[in-house]
């Protein structure tokens, strides 16, 4: 038997994986110490306890979580797997358990250690996603919309009730090269598949033309006497140029090997992409 | 028939970007079928220029032809420069164009007076109309309403905007003779009474009927400017504080003034732009809005301009110590807002944590607190922080001065964006105008 210290739980990847860690964990009496997904590489003498996904399961304690702590805590929590936080697994096992034991009141333990943690990694997800909302560019094909970005956090699933209600009348994709996947809103329908390369066509001259005039309507606007690149910086770090029309030096067309491919049964990030927002935490 | 546009839109963008305000804010929308654009009340900034400023709406005249002789504008009569209009379409193109690609959240169109204050706003009204009914654009919308106009064409107009503006530019009527002989104050405050008349009416038109259209749902806002006259803050400030009162506007904004003519009733050409007093106006209506405070706690015909050493707010702090150091576990919400370095966001936060236990100086700190200044401010559990060193009042002074130490005899040239300011959090939407 591993002793507490050493246990590792290798999980699928996907929420319903993380929530039968969650599951298992109370059946075993046990805590394991690291909560592993399945990108990161298997050692030869690997002893992580393997976690099989069960529907059932999975279903059981995310149903509970609104039932035992509070409908927020389940925002927060679905939240907090969006993140980037390279701990995120155990920031929410350690806070579903922290949750199970003191009910509601846990979403007010800021003073906590886990609490507070994961209250960070989710400011710093919903913070990105309104930075999105505004530094997308889409670009014109014809009469289909596509613009890339590359976020830190998996931004896609909170962006999109955004831009599905913003542009209701058009066909459009965005782009995460970060986490290779892609929303694609068309015929009123939104989805999130996987995308492992993207090549797209030439644009044509109208699309150079906005661009152009863009791009001169951000020169001409800024008022040279206040001239204060550090404060730009500040608001917009430079991580967002890369894809922002009106930084793009060459305007001409943009190159990415590409292909679309459906999504692989593994690492599926099992959030609807009309998933809601809470408002306010 | 595209290069003419691309000159265009230089040439009347280049001449509306002195009016600072660039919000998108104020209203929520959600899109319409058969429609494009919807409405976010917390506002988007879409990108941010090299001055640092958020850009969010498409900001541009109709014309810069004008028949006013304001000194300090560009577009004034009296100057020699190139004079170009839109068409209505081509600015539908181009507003519509942007924002598909998300340039924009929406357009702010404003306008020099071509003819007379009428004709001026019937051309407005009919490039919102192209825009709203043929192109369907349900996006964001902030027209500038334009002195003199009757009402009722104030009226068309607003129905198409989410926001509508009047600038007030000058904080006196002594200034406005001088510097812009075709205003007067009746000009300027009779359609923001109007407006403001307007939209409370519709407020309970929408009570009773639920369908009445909508007249500026995001509010009025206004602009002053600083440095033009020597109008003192106190002026500015107290004037700000009757148009939150009296003709409830959403935001009034401060633009430092950049010189643009060489005239004797104005700054010479050389004169740099007051920023760093523009930033102080800015903490200080931030003040007045979110914090409970009023304009004669800040300032008084005594001490009428900021000192710019010191933010507003610790400046009141420094002139009250007596209500100091607060406990942080006890002090009202209302007092906690008081406290140098602790925002809104920070004061809830404090509200909630401790309902459930109380906090100690660590606490603090992972709630997100910047202790940096509130240090001098507060106790923990009856304790001032540990390794605290503050033997009079007079330290306390000699410290929070020595945070601001301007390192350069030119304050503004200052990059003081980065000081500190009320919080973080705070500073970001002060500066980029959201909400
Ligand atoms: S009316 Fe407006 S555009 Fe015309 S000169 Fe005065 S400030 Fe400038």
């Amino acid at each position: 038997m591993l002793d507490g210290t050493d246990l590792i739980y290798a999980y699928d990847g996907s929420f319903e994986g993380l929530m039968c860690c969650v599951f298992e964990s109370y059946q075993r009496k046990e805590i394991p110490n690291i909560i592993r997904p399945p990108s990161v590489q298997e050692t030869l003498f690997d002893t992580a306890k393997r976690i099989e996904t069960d529907g059932q399961k999975a279903d059981r304690v995310y149903n509970s979580i609104p039932m035992k702590i509070s409908p927020q805590a389940q925002e927060f929590v679905k939240l907090g797997f969006l993140t980037c936080d390279p701990h995120k697994e155990m920031l929410i096992f350690h806070f579903l358990r922290l949750g199970f034991k003191h009910g509601g009141k846990v979403m007010m333990m800021l003073t906590d250690d886990t609490v507070c943690s994961l209250q960070k990694a989710v400011r710093h997800l919903t913070s990105e996603s309104h930075k999105f909302k505004g530094f997308v560019r889409f670009s014109v094909y014809g009469e289909v919309l596509i613009a890339v970005i590359e976020p830190k956090n998996y931004v896609l699933p909170l962006l999109s009730p955004h831009f599905c209600d913003r542009y209701r009348n058009e066909r459009f994709m965005i782009y995460d090269k970060t986490h290779g996947m892609a929303l694609i809103f068309q015929s009123q329908k939104a989805e999130l598949i996987f995308v492992e390369e993207l090549t797209l066509p030439d644009v044509d001259s109208a699309e150079l033309e906005y661009r152009r005039l863009w791009k001169q309507f951000y020169k001409t606007i800024a008022i040279e006497g206040r001239n204060n690149p550090r404060c730009r910086m500040t608001f917009m770090p430079k991580r967002y140029w890369s894809q922002m029309t009106e930084f793009d030096e060459i305007i001409g067309p943009t190159q990415w090997q590409t292909s679309l491919c459906t999504p692989d049964a593994q690492a599926t990030y099992k959030i609807s992409p009309d998933y809601k927002v809470p408002t306010k935490d | 028939m595209i290069i003419d546009v691309y000159n265009k839109l230089t040439i009347l963008s280049d001449s509306a970007k002195y009016d600072v305000a660039c919000t998108s804010s104020g209203v929520d929308r959600k899109g319409k079928f058969g429609s494009i654009g919807s409405a976010a009340k917390a506002g988007i900034c879409h990108s941010f220029s090299a001055d640092g400023r958020c850009i969010s709406l498409l900001k541009v005249l109709m014309t810069n032809v004008c028949i006013f002789d304001c000194k300090y504008c560009v577009n004034r009569v009296s100057n020699d420069i190139v004079r170009v209009a839109f068409t209505p379409h081509e600015l539908a193109e181009l507003t519509i164009n942007f924002y598909r690609r998300n340039y924009i959240e929406g357009l702010f169109l404003s306008s020099g007076v071509i003819k007379n204050p009428n004709h001026t706003t019937e051309q407005l009204i009919k490039a919102l109309e192209l825009l709203r009914s043929v192109y369907h654009f349900n996006g964001y919308i902030h027209v500038k309403a334009i002195p003199g106009a009757d009402s009722e064409l104030i009226t068309r107009l607003g129905l198409l905007a989410d926001r509508m503006s009047i600038n007030i530019e000058l904080p006196s009527q002594e200034s406005l003779t001088l510097l812009a002989p075709n205003k007067t104050k009746e000009s300027i405050l009779r359609p923001m009474g109007l407006i403001t008349a307007k939209i409370q009416e519709n407020c309970t038109d929408l009570v009773k009927y639920r369908h009445a259209s909508k007249f500026v749902p995001a509010g009025q806002s206004t602009q002053l400017i600083v440095g033009a006259t020597p109008d003192t803050d106190h002026k500015i400030l107290t004037l700000t504080e009757g148009l939150y009162k009296k003709y409830h506007l959403k935001r009034v904004f401060f633009s430092a003034y950049m010189p643009v003519a060489e005239n004797s009733l104005l700054p010479s050409m050389d004169t740099k732009p007051p920023l760093l007093r523009e930033h102080r106006l800015y903490q200080a209506d931030w003040l007045l809005r979110f914090y409970g405070f009023e304009a004669k706690e800040l300032l008084d015909e005594q001490n009428p301009n900021f000192n710019l050493q010191v933010d507003p707010k610790c400046n009141w702090a420094l002139n009250h110590l007596e209500k100091f150091p607060l406990e942080i576990n006890k002090a009202p919400f209302e007092m906690l807002l008081r406290v140098p370095g602790i925002g809104v966001t920070s004061a809830q936060r404090i509200l909630m944590a401790r309902r459930n236990s109380p906090i100690d100086f660590s606490g603090l700190k992972k709630i997100g607190v910047v202790l940096k200044r509130a240090q001098y401010f507060i106790t923990c559990k009856g304790k001032i922080m540990d390794g605290l060193k503050v033997t009079s009042d007079g330290t306390i002074r000699a410290l929070m001065a020595d945070q601001y130490k301007l390192p350069s005899p030119y304050p503004e040239q200052l990059s003081f964006f980065t000081e500190p300011f009320i919080t973080r959090e705070d500073v970001q939407q002060c500066l980029t105008g959201q909400i």
